[in-house]
C-alpha cells in the first residue's frame, strides 16, 4: 500500500482527498489503480498510458524519470507525489 | 582584486568545505554565490544576458529591458542596467515582499505587478504580453535564453574545476534550470563520470494554488538529460538544512541553499566513499529574514506557517 499525494488542482477528482491510499508494486500499477478509482483523473495524468509531460511524479522525493519511469518499484509505505511543473520563484 | 566597475566584479566566488555537515567519508563543498556584487548567483546570469544581447545587436544603447522576476535576477539586472544605461522594468507577482520591491526601486527599476494567484507563471505571461505589444523593449527572458546556462558553462563550472578538479558530483537548485544545465554540461565534458543532481523546491499549496496541470511550465533553458536525479525538498527540510548550515558551519545562506545541501547529504549514500560533492548556494540568508524563516522557535511550526511564501 502506498500513499499518493494529490495536488490541489486535482482534488475535485478525488472527492477533495489530498492523500489517497492505493495498492501497486510499481508506479504504473499505482497510477492505474488510482485512475480506476477516480476516472476523472485519467486524462489529467496520463497520455497513452504514460505520465503526461507537464506532470512530475516522485517516489519518496525522487523523480521517477531518473529511476525506472512507470516501472519504478514502490516499496510498502512509500509516498508518491504528483506535482505540476512550475517555473522558479525567487530565482 | 581590482575592477573598472561593479559589472566586472562578477564570479570567482569561494568554494568552502562543510566538514561538520558532510557524512563520514564524504566531502561536501558549497559554492558561495552570495559573494557576487548584488549578493546572488544571478549576477552571473544578468551579466551574460546583457553582454550576449549587446554582442548580437539585440540591445541598443538606452533601450528598455523587461523581465519577469521578483527576485535575484531583477536585482542583478537592475545593477548592470544601471551602470550600462538601460532602463529596466520588472514584472512580479503582487504578493512580492516590500523588501524586494524597495530594493528594485532603489536600483531604479520600474515595477509592474501580476496577479498573486498566478505566481511566477503569471509574471511570465504578463511580461510576454507587454513585450509583444511593444517592439521597443528587449526581454532577455532568463527561462528561455541560452545565455543563462552559458553563464554557468563559461564561468561557474570552470571555477569549480579549477578549485576541485576531482569533483564527483554537483547539486544545484531547480528554478530556471540554468545552473544545473550549464554547470552540469561543462562538468560532464570535463569528466563524464560526474553526477549532476537537481534539488527541486516543493512549494506549498498556496504557491501551486489552483494552477491547471496543463499550464505547467518547463523552462526551455532546462536540459533534463543532463541530470542523474531530481529530488524534491519540502520547506521543512530546506529550512532545517539552512539552519544547520549557519549553526554548525557558520554560513548564513538562503532557503534554496538549504535544499541543495539537504540533497547533497542525501546523494552521498549512493556515491562511492571519498566522493567530493559540490552544492551551489545561490544567495545569503539576509533577504529572507522578513519571511520569518530564521526566527527563533520550532522549525516545524515555522515551516508550516511560511511554506506558501518561503520560495515565492
Amino acid at each position: 500500500m502506498a500513499v499518493v499525494r494529490i495536488p490541489t488542482v486535482l482534488r475535485p477528482h478525488t472527492g477533495g482527498e489530498a492523500r489517497v491510499e492505493v495498492d501497486g508494486a510499481t508506479v504504473g500499477e499505482v497510477l492505474t489503480a488510482l485512475v480506476a478509482d477516480n476516472p476523472a483523473l485519467a486524462e489529467r495524468l496520463l497520455e497513452d498510458g504514460k505520465v503526461r509531460g507537464y506532470v512530475n511524479v516522485f517516489v519518496d522525493d525522487e523523480d521517477i524519470r531518473y529511476l525506472d519511469g512507470e516501472g519504478t518499484a514502490v516499496p510498502a509505505g512509500a509516498e508518491i507525489s504528483i506535482m505540476p511543473a512550475v517555473a522558479g520563484g525567487a530565482r | 582584486m581590482r575592477f573598472a566597475d561593479i559589472s566586472q566584479a562578477v564570479g570567482r566566488t569561494p568554494l568552502v568545505g562543510l566538514p561538520r555537515l558532510s557524512p563520514p567519508g564524504y566531502e561536501i563543498f558549497l559554492k558561495l554565490e552570495g559573494h557576487n556584487p548584488t549578493g546572488s548567483v544571478k549576477d552571473r546570469v544578468a551579466s551574460f544576458l546583457i553582454r550576449e544581447a549587446e554582442r548580437y545587436g539585440h540591445l541598443q544603447p538606452g533601450q528598455r529591458v523587461l523581465e519577469p522576476t521578483s527576485g535575484n535576477t531583477g536585482i542583478a539586472l537592475a545593477a548592470i542596467c544601471r551602470v550600462r544605461g538601460y532602463p529596466l522594468t520588472c514584472v512580479m507577482p503582487e504578493n512580492t515582499s516590500e523588501e524586494r520591491k524597495q530594493t528594485l526601486t532603489m536600483f531604479g527599476a520600474e515595477i509592474v505587478l501580476s496577479p498573486a494567484t498566478e505566481g511566477s507563471n503569471g509574471s511570465v505571461r504578463v511580461a510576454r504580453e507587454m513585450a509583444a505589444a511593444d517592439p521597443e523593449v528587449f526581454m532577455p527572458f532568463q527561462y528561455g535564453n541560452t545565455a543563462n546556462a552559458l553563464a554557468h558553462h563559461e564561468t561557474t563550472a570552470p571555477e569549480i574545476i579549477a578549485d576541485l578538479p576531482d569533483v564527483t558530483a554537483f547539486v544545484g537548485g531547480l528554478g530556471t534550470g540554468g545552473t544545473v544545465t550549464g554547470v552540469g554540461k561543462r562538468l560532464k565534458r570535463w569528466n563524464p563520470d560526474v553526477k549532476v543532481y537537481a534539488a527541486e523546491p516543493e512549494y506549498g499549496d498556496l504557491v501551486y494554488g489552483l494552477r491547471n496541470l496543463d499550464e505547467g511550465y518547463v523552462p526551455e533553458v532546462l536540459d533534463l538529460d543532463v541530470l542523474d536525479g531530481r529530488i524534491k525538498v519540502d520547506s521543512l527540510r530546506a529550512l532545517e538544512a539552512a539552519r544547520r548550515l549557519v549553526a554548525e558551519e557558520g554560513i548564513f545562506a538562503g532557503v534554496s541553499t538549504g535544499a541543495s545541501v539537504a540533497v547533497a547529504i542525501r546523494v552521498c549514500a549512493r556515491l562511492p566513499e571519498g566522493s567530493k560533492v559540490v552544492a551551489l548556494s545561490p544567495d545569503g540568508g539576509w533577504k529572507y529574514l522578513s519571511t520569518g524563516a530564521y526566527a527563533p522557535g520550532d522549525v516545524k511550526e515555522i515551516a508550516t506557517a511560511i511554506s506558501g511564501t518561503l520560495w515565492a
